[in-house]
């Protein structure tokens, strides 16, 4: 079949890898695109049924293929772990496609397909709560490009005029003459039809959509209640070797010897591999084999200089920061110094966030397989573009020669999305074992210690008040680590790194401070330690959410005023994130009388083009907290699907009052003290309040979900705790100020 | 070595303290139970022995003996159990890979507490979810139990049955 869409055809990509047996799928040998080759031979397990391997002759375009039995195959090129990107994005196709959403299924376009077809689907990386919305106008425009052609194939088939058809859940009616056909019957033909330029087409208007923005249940669900859904770790595959990784305890340390004889008549031990300077794995026939023999192995490390570092030194570090002088990332407007110096009141308050592991609950894992000049990898990951180059670059296979197979997550939270270290990691290893799958998969206790974490931060909160209580000025400085240092340098210039700030920029449409201060100074102090840091959901608005929401309510008090009413005041020129405030304040009945004991707080932020507020309602009795009540309040501009937004929002709520209320990561002689779940505890069911979530919408902007329902949550219950107990509580994880959540 | 899962007996070589985790994952390839720790502090593994809910990577199989392994393969064959039929129709999942010993968990909750209030939730729930499902896991077993019609808990979250595609 011709592919006129695309430069390639599709029987270009029919290599052995994609044809796979047609047991698995019910029949016939069938061309498979995201086919996930080798498990057609591996007993007992299936890939993801919702990755289904069909595919053929029935391509409409890049992103549609339909068979003759009206199964709707919808491409996503974009990764899940949860968030519900692939049923938002496969609602959006729908929509503009017109076929019955009941007969549609999803397959994961591979990076090395998107090579071969000049990335037609865009981009893969995942994070950033981008997956829908960066991508939403390609792909609908695409959904639509295919309807258009499905119409012409049977205006041309019934030699009527196109305008004479109308279509209803992918039954083309002639409207004329009540003829009727259907997609899958017309498929074929519309896909040797010229495309409709992408530019000419009108999408539909948001409020009239009919499946988008329906409160559609996942299509993805089933295989997650019965055990049978394969994860990354999951994999089996013929000969499968499987590997336990270890680098240097502490980070920046070298490996220096070991004794493989110890280990190597251990049962089912294959081999040990030296992966880099740092890192070794010990290879196995099984997983439980290979790490039972690397914690037994002996080996010898030069720790290097990080292992004089230790948490105290590091919070001097950051401490001090906020006291220095010098050309550091500035904002400024006016000169808001002076102003808060001549204020009649000035208030000042420095507040600490510390360092957060992700702790996916699937490990960190990748399944690599190189024969001769050609690699493979089956990876758990957010950037499947990243794991292809990593793959490449690991093996020196040049990236044509290398496929990667991304497998649904668990979890990503931001670990999997920036440094694809478990690929390179698989593949270094693999190369040591040509021709035989090697899975390699961190311990529990090597993910927890080897993590890209969540950057450790302090900020020095000052403002002036008028004798009327009005603000006259707001500094903030804040001090602590870059992501950028350990993931992208080069975005640093001049030592100067906007992107700690996000959530306080002067400008959106991103992440924009929702106040007009009269006069404002904002500083990043960038302190880099020896331990990595990268994107921990939410990233920098967690942190910066905190400090500026819960420093608000400092100044709110001093002022002597409501904290939503001082808010309100500084917020007129921020429509949207005065909107969220409202929201979620008439939600909370904010003025309404609590009982004896009761108190609230109240937060908003601006994170990844959404806006957010919360608000929570605390008592606290012997220092433990209880929350509740708490309302969220969202504006992410158009809402694809109403009750998987709720979901992200219920997650992120869970993902926040962990993060301020249990163990914080902390650095030990260069090392990370925390070594699995018993002292680096997560939130659990009976610690979670029920969360109420009202969305308020503006349809006029596209905003992620997944992230920017974090930031609001600590300040908003941060600040009714401070009402609570009569005094700021500024130091999380929260048992620094002695308080623990009931 | 034999063990007895899922109502068979399987006859593995193993040495006999790997944790049962392990022998059910690697060596009889059921890989619906999930490694998370390793520390039995998360629950991801959880199985049952004779009908009693446990966390499988914290049992060497060598002490298991004959008793009667249950893993979240054979909770029903066609997700026909009450909790995972709440769990379908609620969306209790979000990436999953916690879900079988959640799922595991609520089954055996019912099983012991039919109609367990919020408490008996709070205390026998206690395996970890990092996307944070918690309120939808209560939900699900409200569901599950009878207490609380689905519709009802979906016009919590302004869904009902019809709308949910």
């Amino acid at each position: 079949m011709k592919n006129n869409n695309q430069n390639v055809s599709l029987e270009n990509l029919a290599r052995r890898d994609f044809i796979i047996k047609g047991t698995l799928v019910g029949g016939g040998l069938m061309l498979g695109i995201g086919a996930i080759p080798d498990l057609a031979y591996a007993a007992g397990v299936q890939y993801d049924p919702n990755t289904p391997t069909k595919f053929g002759d029935d391509e409409v375009n890049a992103w549609v293929s339909i068979t003759p039995d009206e199964t709707v195959f919808i491409r996503i090129a974009r990764s899940e772990m949860g968030q519900g990107t692939r049923t938002g994005l496969a609602q959006l196709v729908t929509e503009e496609l017109e076929c019955n959403w009941k007969k549609v299924k999803t397959q994961s376009a591979t990076p090395g397909q998107s090579l071969t077809r000049k990335r037609v689907w865009g981009e893969h990386g995942t994070g950033g709560s981008r997956g829908i919305r960066i991508s939403e106008d390609y792909v609908r425009r695409g959904a639509a490009a295919a309807r258009i052609m499905l119409l012409e194939a049977a205006a041309k088939q019934w030699n009527v005029p196109v305008g004479e058809l109308k279509v209803d859940k992918g039954v083309i009616t002639h409207t004329a003459t009540g003829r009727k056909t259907t997609y899958g019957k017309v498929a074929q033909l519309a896909s040797t039809l010229t495309p409709p330029d992408p530019k000419s087409i009108t999408l539909r208007n948001p409020r009239e959509w009919k499946v988008a923005g329906q409160p559609y249940a996942r299509i993805d669900t089933a295989n997650k209640v019965n055990g049978t859904k394969v994860y990354g770790i999951d994999l089996q595959l013929p000969n499968m070797l499987c590997a336990s990784v270890k680098a240097c305890p502490v980070f920046g340390g070298k490996l220096v010897s070991y004794d493989e004889a110890k280990i190597k008549n251990m049962p089912g031990v294959k081999g040990v591999v030296k992966i880099d300077d740092s890192t070794l794995a010990v290879v196995a026939d099984t997983w439980w084999h290979a790490n039972t023999a690397l914690n037994a192995l002996p080996i010898v490390w030069d720790e290097g200089a990080g292992a004089k570092t230790s948490q105290p030194a590091i919070e001097k570090m950051l401490r001090a920061g906020l006291d220095e002088q010098g050309d550091f990332w500035q904002r400024k407007e006016g000169d808001a110094p002076a102003a808060i110096n001549s204020a009649n009141k000035k208030v000042e308050a420095i507040y600490y966030t510390p360092f957060r592991a992700h702790v996916t609950m699937e490990p960190m894992n990748a399944t690599v397989k190189i024969v001769g000049n050609r690699a493979e990898a089956w990876v758990p990951t957010q950037n499947g573009e990243g794991s292809h180059a990593a793959l490449s670059e690991a093996t020196g296979i040049p990236l044509a020669n290398c496929e990667v197979y991304k497998l649904d997550s668990g979890c990503g939270l931001g670990r999997r999305g920036s440094t694809q270290d478990f690929t390179t990691f698989a593949a270094k290893i693999a190369q040591q074992y040509p021709g035989v799958p090697v899975k390699a998969i961190w311990s529990r206790e090597e993910d927890l210690t080897h993590d890209y974490y969540h950057p450790i931060a302090m900020a020095k909160m000052s403002a002036g008040l008028d004798n009327a209580g009005n603000l006259t000025g707001m500094h903030i400085k804040v001090s602590g680590q870059s992501i950028n240092a350990t993931l992208a340098p080069t975005a640093i210039k001049n030592g100067k790194d906007e992107r700690q700030l996000q959530g306080l920029y002067e400008k959106g449409p991103d992440a924009q401070l929702g106040y007009t201060f009269p006069t404002l100074l904002t500083e990043y102090v960038m302190k880099n330690t020896h331990v990595p840091v990268g994107p921990w959901r939410g990233v920098n608005t967690n942190q910066n959410g905190i400090f500026m929401e819960c420093f608000m309510d400092e100044c709110a008090k001093a002022a002597g005023k409501d904290p939503v009413k001082f808010r309100q005041v500084l917020m007129q020129s921020h429509p949207k994130h005065l909107g969220v405030l409202n929201a979620a304040a008439k939600k909370a009945n904010w003025d309404a009388p609590l009982p004896a004991g009761t108190y609230r707080g109240i937060a908003q932020f601006m994170g990844y083009a959404s806006y957010s507020a919360c608000v929570a309602e605390v008592s606290v009795k012997n220092n433990v907290v209880n929350i509740s009540r708490l309302v969220f309040a969202l504006d992410c501009g158009h809402v694809v699907n109403p009750y998987l937004t709720r979901e992200q929002i219920e997650g992120s709520v869970a993902m926040a009052l962990g993060a301020i209320f249990n163990p914080e990561i902390t650095v030990e002689n260069g090392r990370i003290k925390q070594q699995n779940l018993d002292t680096y505890p997560l939130l659990k069911l009976a610690s979670t309040p029920r969360i109420e979530t009202v969305l308020v919408p503006t349809y006029d902007f596209w905003g992620g979900v997944g992230e920017p329902t974090i930031c609001v949550v600590g300040p908003a219950v941060a600040n009714a705790i401070s009402a609570a107990i009569g005094r700021p509580v500024r130091n999380f994880p929260l048992s620094r100020e002695g308080l623990s959540l009931a | 070595m034999q063990l007895n899962v899922n109502g068979q007996i399987h006859n593995i070589d193993v040495e006999p303290n790997m944790p049962l985790l392990w022998a059910i994952r690697e060596s009889l390839g059921l890989t619906g139970t999930k490694y998370g720790c390793g520390v039995a502090q998360c629950g991801a593994c959880s199985v049952y022995l004779n009908g009693e809910l446990v966390r499988s990577c914290s049992i060497p199989v060598s002490a298991v003996g004959t008793a009667k392994i249950t893993t979240i393969e054979a909770l029903s064959k066609d997700n026909s159990h009450p909790v995972q039929k709440a769990w379908i129709a609620l969306d209790v999942p979000q990436c999953g890979y916690c879900q079988s010993g959640q799922v595991m968990a609520a089954a055996a909750l019912l099983k012991r507490i039919p109609k367990p209030t919020d408490a008996d939730i709070d205390s026998a729930m206690a395996n970890v979810c990092r996307c944070g499902t918690y309120q939808k896991i209560r939900d699900g077993i409200h569901v599950a139990s009878g207490q609380k019609k689905l519709a009802e808990v979906l016009a919590q979250y302004d869904a009902t049955p019809a709308t949910r595609g």
